[in-house]
């Protein structure tokens, strides 16, 4: 079995743990959205619909942002782990983000994450806990994983992204002497490109989450 | 005999009190602190820009500045990257601090150097080797990155932004990576010994005082900043400032309009000095 994986992001202080674990075919989503809306605080976790999340870089960004106002003590949301969810939204709006990134009764792609925030919570007792609450096939958290996950057009769309690195997109154009220009996608794109694709949507959407909404 | 201390640092506020790891402080400007380090692990090097608060001005005015400026900054380079500008993404940020300390934008890091360094490294070695026929080459790599610069101030201003501080310290020389050099290699040493230098990607760097705007006259200023600028520090490559111009003109619609503008502008400033 793929255990639970922890790590440290820079500059959080050290004994922040971040624990991880990812899971496919979820079953009970139902049951465990229900104790998120209940507040049980055994089911404190960011519960996020992984088909949503780009790559670990995007989802590590909202809890190093939710990490950071945890730390300076002004959450917007219930808990550090609401945060989680309410920092992976391109706006303002908590109920809407927790709704966007969070949990749905039809999740079957979920992403646990669990921040050590006092010494009785170890790597231990989150992956004990979870073991009897989750009825799903864990895997490995890393990109290749979620990219598979991924459902890219959803993601343009809940980022209204529609035009970044998309084929005929305005960032792209032809130049007179026919060569292209902007970082326009590339007909027939080979796996680089989808890489760069990919590097050029997470950037885009770190900003977003960045400004949560500043226009 | 006695050395006058260093001028006190403004240390960063947390998260980055915990030196997990220790940013390296690069250039500290009048208004912002720019330090290296890295974004969530050890491979994704970063660039954090600081602005401390400024103890002689209001607290409550300085907290409304200094949140003002990061998310100016950092809503400009966002713009501009969705819209394929070549600027650094933003990748964090905190425009409020602790309300004592000021705030801070990460955004990725940019290999390379300013264009004003490669120019004047690139001066400086010509004189060096004045003899062996670089001449020729290293008016051909001005050619052709200046015209880059052209080209991605066109597209900038394309997309309705200004910069405000068009100068070659806020542009950078971004080297082609190792592939793509390999690639290039075959065009024989000559080439990879001199030319080299100014090879790369042009990227924009610090719109602390950039805003949106479709005028045509905020436009004629960026490129009268940066026409002035490569006058100032690089005489030497003022003639070859005709093709930033001449590229930027045929960039996008109304670049042509702008371009006559900027003789409006040029004359004011000439104005301007006689008087001055
Ligand atoms: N994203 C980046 N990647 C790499 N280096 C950078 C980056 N941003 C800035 N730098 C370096 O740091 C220097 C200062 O950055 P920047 O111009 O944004 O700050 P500043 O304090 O506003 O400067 P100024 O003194 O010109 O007002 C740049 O000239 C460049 O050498
Ligand atoms: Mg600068």
């Amino acid at each position: 079995m793929t255990p639970l994986q922890t790590f440290h992001l820079a500059h959080l202080p050290p004994d922040l743990a971040i624990h991880v674990a990812l899971y496919t075919d979820v079953q009970n989503a139902p049951i465990l959205r229900d104790q998120l809306l209940q507040g049980n605080p055994d089911f404190e976790y960011a519960l996020i619909e992984a088909s949503v999340i780009l790559s670990t870089t995007h989802v590590l960004a909202a809890v190093f942002r939710a990490a950071n106002d945890h730390l300076y003590a002004r959450l917007k949301s219930r808990n550090v782990h609401s945060e989680i969810v309410f920092s992976l939204g391109a706006n303002n709006n908590i109920a809407q983000s927790l709704r966007t990134f969070g949990i749905t009764s039809t999740t079957t792609n979920l992403l646990v994450i669990k921040l050590s925030t006092d010494p009785g919570i170890t790597a231990l007792t989150v992956s004990e806990h979870l073991s009897t609450s989750i009825q799903g096939t864990q895997v490995d958290f890393n990109d290749a994983t979620l990219t598979n996950m991924a459902d890219i057009a959803k993601v343009r769309k809940l980022y209204k992204l529609g035009g970044v690195e998309e084929d005929g997109s305005k960032g792209k154009r032809r130049r007179k002497d026919g060569t292209e220009e902007g970082s326009g996608l590339i007909d027939g794109a080979s796996i680089k490109d989808s890489e760069r694709v990919r590097k050029e949507l997470e950037v885009a959407i770190l900003g977003l989450m960045a400004l949560k909404g500043v226009v | 005999m006695n050395h006058p201390p260093d001028p006190p640092q403004d240390p960063l506020p947390p998260p980055f009190t915990h030196n997990q790891p220790t940013p390296t402080l690069l250039t500290q400007g009048a208004e912002a602190l720019l330090y290296r380090t890295h974004f969530l692990t050890p491979s994704h090097p970063c660039a954090l820009k600081y602005r401390p608060s400024k103890p002689y001005r209001h607290p409550i005015l300085d907290k409304r500045l200094t949140r003002h400026r990061i998310l100016s900054e950092a809503r400009t380079l966002v713009k501009c990257r969705r819209e394929g500008v070549s600027v650094p993404g933003v990748l964090a940020l905190d425009a409020e601090g602790d309300g004592a300390s000021g705030g801070w934008m990460m955004m990725e890091w940019i290999e390379g150097r300013t264009v004003r360094e490669v120019l004047i490294e690139g001066a400086k070695r010509r004189k060096d080797d004045r003899d062996e026929g670089v001449g020729e080459e290293w008016e051909e790599g001005m050619r052709l990155m200046m015209g880059k610069i052209g080209r991605v101030v066109g597209r900038m201003h394309e997309v309705g932004v200004c910069h405000g501080d068009l100068t070659t310290s806020n542009m950078m020389l971004r080297p082609l990576d190792k592939v793509q050099q390999n690639g290039e290699a075959t065009n024989g040493e000559h080439v990879r010994r001199f030319g080299e230098i100014l090879q790369g990607d042009i990227v924009l760097i610090d719109f602390g005082l950039a805003g949106q705007s479709l005028q045509d006259e905020d436009k004629a200023v960026d490129l009268y900043v940066l026409e002035r600028a490569f006058g100032s520090t690089h005489p030497e490559a003022e003639e070859g400032f005709q093709e930033v111009l001449r590229i930027y003109g045929d960039s996008y619609k109304g670049a042509k309009v702008v371009l006559k503008r900027l003789e409006e502008v040029r004359m004011r400033g000439r104005k301007r000095s006689m008087l001055g």
